[in-house]
């Protein structure tokens, strides 16, 4: 097994210029009142190894679009390409399986993937190494912490060897300390790994510590409101004044969008 | 675990090394600790409450036939039961009875549980067979399996076959409705995580809906033994021939036909202690195990 570095390395020369393509993406679902429009022409490109998050406030459609991009459903039109393979998918509850050890559900995800029964031990020990959580293969999910469950449910969603990395929201649910280590070992890991993500998040300050790229999209129906680059150096911190600068513009913007369906 | 990080922590020099240490730190402060409970307690908590019921039982049986309540030929005193025990015992044919009974209890849960358990999976993955004969599946639970009797003995003749027709009769609606509740409390999470994973169709049946129906599963093999060991003793009781040879329903049957109440009451004792045995022996520490390994089952 090389190294997660080295692999990435040795895909670059066969990458694609896009790790995801969303082409003029809708979505309805058929509400009480008719079909009701929850994406309109959404139109994205997440480049290689580029971070960027998805930013809305409630209603805006963010997991829909994360669900139609991980394939677990079909946009109403529009196209979605994700060259990479199928995308790794975290959500903002563990969604790790209760009857399986932490190494064992790494191992499911590298069995459904086809990697051989002799290299998973190894692959998966590796992948707990990386998100720091080597010794805790034989931890039932019932004994880890909020942080530790995450953690693991992010070294199986890299066991899924994808280029690109889906998260909704992930650490929503955890406590404001918790969080801001898991923002640093986010961005320790997608520099380590060269993986693409595309992150959801309604934290505004989240998105800005994170991304590359911040994508606001306005709500009922989701659209693209507007897209800022965040060029301040990482590691950031939650607390840098730059990222406060930027994450009081975002927020303004993010308030009038809100406001607009106050008005009708 | 945590505590071997902190040395790498404890130079502070390099960043990444910060990280790792408050990390170290904070897995070991939030880290859920879980303790197993000490043999003396399980012994004080669990065995001697029931233990205590059972001496009660016997005492107050004791004082009813002391009181001479009614004619000893109705009401036996525990030491006639007793004797009736240690003579079948000396006879050597107390276990031949009792195994008569439970081997063919097992077999027939074995094919019960081997015929319920697909048809749970497809009452409960196909929408068509489900409207069919789901609602069929759950009121036969309700249909007492004595009433499989005399069909059974029609069809079949008195033999085992019958007395394993009407087991499967009583046991496999059980099963096989244990497994469908099972599979249809699986988070839709979870099912989604699968499919992300690449788990789908029959992938996605055995690495995900199977393990997370496991506890509704194991609920219903649970009831499914008590519907079994009741069917086969219904069976029993209304079924006997020579041919058959001699289970615990003959036993009490037998005592009823020679007026030999401390038979009759033995009789009772032992299906009530076989049915709590194979349950305490088999089920319960299943289901124990199945729970404690999901972090389910709270300490009381």
């Amino acid at each position: 097994m090389a190294t997660a570095i080295a692999k990435a390395e040795d895909r670059v020369s066969v990458e694609h210029e896009y790790a995801a393509r969303l082409g003029h993406v809708s979505k309805s679902f058929n509400g009480p009142a008719g079909p009701q429009l929850v994406l309109d022409d959404i139109t994205l490109d997440v480049a290689p190894g580029e971070f960027v998050t998805l930013l809305g406030a409630s209603g805006c459609g963010k997991s829909t679009l994360l669900n139609l991009v991980a394939g677990l459903d079909r946009p109403t039109a529009g196209s979605i390409e994700t060259p990479g393979g199928r995308p790794a998918l975290m959500f903002q509850e563990h969604a790790l399986f209760p009857w399986l050890t932490a190494g064992k559900n790494i191992e499911l995800a590298l069995k459904l993937r086809g990697v051989p029964k002799g290299a998973r031990r190894q692959e998966a020990e590796r992948l707990l190494e990386l998100v720091r959580l080597g010794g805790a293969f034989r931890k039932r999910v019932h004994e880890l912490s909020g942080g530790m469950r995450q953690r693991v449910a992010m070294a199986r969603a890299l066991a899924q060897d994808s280029r690109l990395l889906l998260m909704d929201e992930p650490f929503a649910a955890l406590d404001a300390i918790t969080r801001d280590v898991l923002h640093d070992e986010l961005t320790r890991i997608w520099r380590e790994t060269n993986v693409s993500v595309l992150f959801v998040t309604h934290n505004v300050r989240e998105a800005v510590r994170l991304a590359q790229r911040v994508v606001l999209l306005s709500s009922r129906p989701g659209r693209v409101a507007r897209e800022w680059t965040v060029d301040i150096d990482q590691p950031r911190r939650i607390e840098d004044t730059a990222v406060a600068e930027l994450s009081v513009e975002i927020t303004e913007e993010l308030r009038g969008e809100i406001r607009r369906h106050g008005q009708h | 675990m945590a505590s071997t990080d902190t040395t790498t922590a404890g130079k502070g020099t390099d960043k990444a090394d910060d990280l790792a240490g408050l990390e170290a730190g904070l897995d070991a402060l939030d880290a859920v600790q879980v303790n197993r409970t000490p043999v003396r307690e399980v012994l004080l908590h669990k065995v001697l409450p029931p233990l205590a019921a059972v001496a009660l039982v016997l005492v107050a049986w004791q004082l009813l036939v002391w009181a001479e309540v009614t004619e000893d030929y109705k009401l036996p005193a525990p030491s006639a039961v007793w004797d009736s025990v240690s003579d079948m015992w000396l006879k050597g044919t107390l276990f031949e009875v009792i195994w008569t009974s439970v081997s063919r209890g097992l077999l027939g849960f074995l094919l019960a549980l081997a015929i319920g358990t697909p048809l749970g999976l497809v009452v409960a993955r196909v929408k068509f067979v489900r409207a069919a004969i789901g609602p069929i599946l759950s009121g036969l639970q309700s249909l007492p399996s004595v009433a499989w009797v005399p069909p059974a003995v029609i069809w079949l003749g008195l033999n085992d076959k019958m007395m394993f027709a009407v087991i499967l009769l009583g046991a496999v609606p059980s099963i096989a409705n244990g497994l469908v509740s099972g599979v249809d409390q699986v988070p839709p999470l979870f099912l989604r995580a699968g499919r992300t994973l690449g788990a789908t169709g029959l992938k996605g049946a055995w690495h995900i809906v199977m393990p997370a129906a496991l506890p509704g599963y194991v609920a219903g093999l649970k009831q499914g033994w008590a519907f079994s060991w009741r069917s086969l003793m219904a069976a029993e009781i209304i079924a006997s021939s020579p041919d058959l040879g001699l289970g615990l329903g003959q036993l009490l049957e037998n005592g009823r036909n020679n007026a030999d109440m401390p038979g009759v009451f033995l009789a009772i004792v032992l299906i009530l202690i076989v049915g709590i045995a194979i349950d305490l022996l088999i089920f319960s520490p299943l289901e124990r195990w199945v729970l404690r390994s999901r972090g389910l089952l709270v300490r009381s």
